[in-house]
């Protein structure tokens, strides 16, 4: 079996538990995303894979072989760090250079890899410049290109856009998935980010105080989130949550409905509200419409819908798509309806 | 600054600047002075500032007399010595204290920084009786240790607060591209601690270059410093100011000259961390 393992692991900070016990297993070639918020123990758990944490319980295996006590250079991971953790003094050159340096590959083999690397990542014109005379995204990339020439068992990236703006954000965002694409490499990612954990991963591991809540690919994460913090984190706007008569009628504790999955009408539906919020923003328009008795709902609606502050509506939610839950937050799959 | 000053304000700060310079600075200047007068201007009251034949006598003198280029190469092995093999023991130690700390990582600090307020007679018979045992008395290797455990301390916390500054993130990263340890220390702690590294090993030299109390204790005429080459000068037979002024100015001069060329980088060094 190749692909990387957790069994029961957990992390203790001195009395404190950050990490309960995790079973996980990702494939060889899989794009894994583990998205949380922050505090969740998504980077704690990256750190205890890359061996920058000692893991306190369980086992870890790499490959098949247990790495659970390995030092982080002999697990055959890279990783690339959020803020990019360039070698400052070094060129790019060197920077890509280094781990086959501390590998001690010969000087032909290191300069084929390097310009291989520098290849793939547009970087060729930048080789012999210093870290500090690139701009954001060409720093994240020559990290990212210090991880490709180990030709490592799995990448690790630790939140690794969060210091670039959005639009470069979005272009990196990109690349990294065409690098998957290349490579064919395993990837686990870390991200507060839910949009960059929905468009990139293969699958979704979603975390909440260092214990998985759910894992699977962003549509059944989408679709049939199984708890209610799940539902709540992934999708945007955030999914409306119905409690109370509303919710029983549903037969469940809490229901959720999506922002996307509201009709509107201006003259019928099952629930009447004023519009507090119309945000227009071209090819869609979220309306915030304040129910009487169940508070303000989120609706997607086109980007062409005319309403205003104070218009009235009337919303009515697409029952098939009603996720209901328990008192607990857990999911109740489907009955009859 | 919260406001501006204005020219009066500004002119007032500047001769206040100058006065507090000059009364720091006087002490050294009249030493400089003193050695170009006779034994009798030296003593001569009222004294005269600048109007006295000026000779370079005591410099011939003590010249003549003593081997000053012997004690400045004691000097120079001395502090350049207990500086280096100092900076290797406490390279590693500050590494380990800033980057892999423990709850009781600050009480060594502190602990380390405590030795340095005890007053050095309070060990002198232990010491002397040391290095009686072990025949270090009188010997450039005896100096040299007590002079780099006694700074030592101050090289730990100075390269403790460069290293504090250094992104954990860089290190890690090495580690993950497989340096150990040693690689970690050379390839990447160093070259981006060099300017901090820098300052402490200058800082070292002068202040064991200026070290007086255990170079004259623990040295007889072999291996003593300039220190004990200004010693030597307020001898038994009296005090000749001209002449122990000439002495003490050719002592510092080449440290001085050595600060005033590294000021740029002493400052830096001294202020580092305390401003963002």
């Amino acid at each position: 079996m190749t692909g990387i393992a957790l069994q029961n692991v957990s992390k203790r900070f001195g009395d404190h538990e950050v990490i309960p016990g995790i079973d996980l297993e990702i494939g060889s070639g899989e794009l894994v995303v583990f998205v949380g918020p922050s505090g969740c123990g998504k980077s704690t758990l990256l750190r205890l894979i890359a061996g920058l944490e000692d893991i306190s319980g369980g086992q870890l295996l790499i490959d098949g072989r247990d790495a659970t006590r390995l030092p982080p250079a002999r697990r055959g991971l890279s990783m690339v760090f959020q803020s990019y953790a360039l070698y400052p003094h070094m060129t790019v050159r060197e920077n890509i250079a280094f781990p086959l340096k501390m590998a001690r590959r010969d000087p032909a083999t290191i300069e084929r890899k390097v310009t291989e690397a520098a290849r793939i990542l547009n970087l060729e014109q930048y080789l012999d410049r210093k870290p500090r005379e690139l701009s954001g995204g060409q720093r994240q990339r020559v990290a990212i290109g210090r991880a490709i020439v180990r030709e490592p068992v799995a990448f690790l990236f630790d939140e690794p856009l969060s210091n670039l703006d959005a639009a470069l954000r979005a272009s990196m965002r990109v690349e990294i998935a065409e690098l998957h694409r290349q490579l064919r490499a395993t990837m686990i990612y870390v991200t507060h980010d839910q949009i960059e954990a929905m468009t990139l991963a293969d699958r979704i591991v979603v975390l909440n105080a260092g214990r998985v809540e759910q894992v699977g690919s962003p549509l059944e994460l989408y679709r049939e989130p199984a708890t209610l913090f799940v539902a709540g984190f992934i999708g945007s706007p955030r999914m409306n949550f119905l409690n109370g008569a509303e919710a029983n009628r549903y037969d469940a504790a809490t229901i959720g409905v999506r922002p996307e999955h509201f009709s509107l009408s201006k003259s019928e539906g099952r629930w009447q509200g004023k519009v507090t919020l119309a945000e227009h923003l071209g090819s869609d328009t979220f309306v915030h419409v304040d129910v009487h008795g169940i508070g303000t709902l989120t609706v997607r609606a086109p980007g062409d819908l005319d309403v205003r502050h104070g218009d009235s509506l009337w919303l009515t939610p697409d029952d098939a798509c009603v996720h209901r839950f328990d008192a607990h937050g857990k999911a109740l799959r489907p009955t009859s309806q | 600054m919260a406001r501006a000053l204005d020219g009066r304000q500004k002119l007032a700060f500047t001769l206040i600047g100058w006065v507090l310079a000059l009364l720091i600075f006087f002490p050294i200047l009249w030493t400089v002075l003193t050695s170009f007068k006779t034994e009798g201007e030296a003593i001569a009251i009222p004294p005269k500032f600048l109007a006295f034949d000026w000779t370079l006598e005591n410099y011939v003198e003590v010249w003549e007399r003593t081997d000053y280029l012997r004690h400045f190469r004691n000097s120079a092995i001395i502090s350049l010595g207990s500086s280096l093999i100092g900076l290797c023991v406490a390279v590693p130690a500050a590494w380990a204290m800033a980057f892999s700390p423990t709850r009781h990582t600050r009480s060594v600090l502190m602990w380390m920084l405590s030795t340095k307020m005890l007053p050095a007679v309070g060990v002198l018979v232990p010491i002397y009786l040391l290095f009686k045992r072990f025949e270090l008395l009188d010997t450039r290797t005896g100096l040299i240790i007590v002079l780099m455990l006694s700074n030592l301390p101050i090289m730990v916390w100075m390269l403790f607060t460069y290293f504090k500054e250094i992104p954990r993130d860089i290190l890690e990263a090495a580690r993950m591209d497989g340096a150990s340890p040693a690689h970690e220390l050379l390839h990447i702690l160093a070259p981006m601690a060099l300017p901090g590294i820098a300052s402490t090993l200058l800082l070292n030299v002068i202040l064991a270059w200026n070290e007086s109390f255990w170079t004259l204790n623990l040295t007889a005429a072999g291996t003593g410093p300039l220190t004990a080459f200004i010693a030597s000068f307020s001898a038994p037979e009296g005090l000749f100011y001209a002449k122990l002024s000439a002495a003490s100015t050719l002592a510092i001069a080449p440290i001085v000259i050595l600060g005033w060329l590294s000021q740029k980088q002493l400052v830096r060094g001294l202020t580092f961390g305390a401003v963002k």
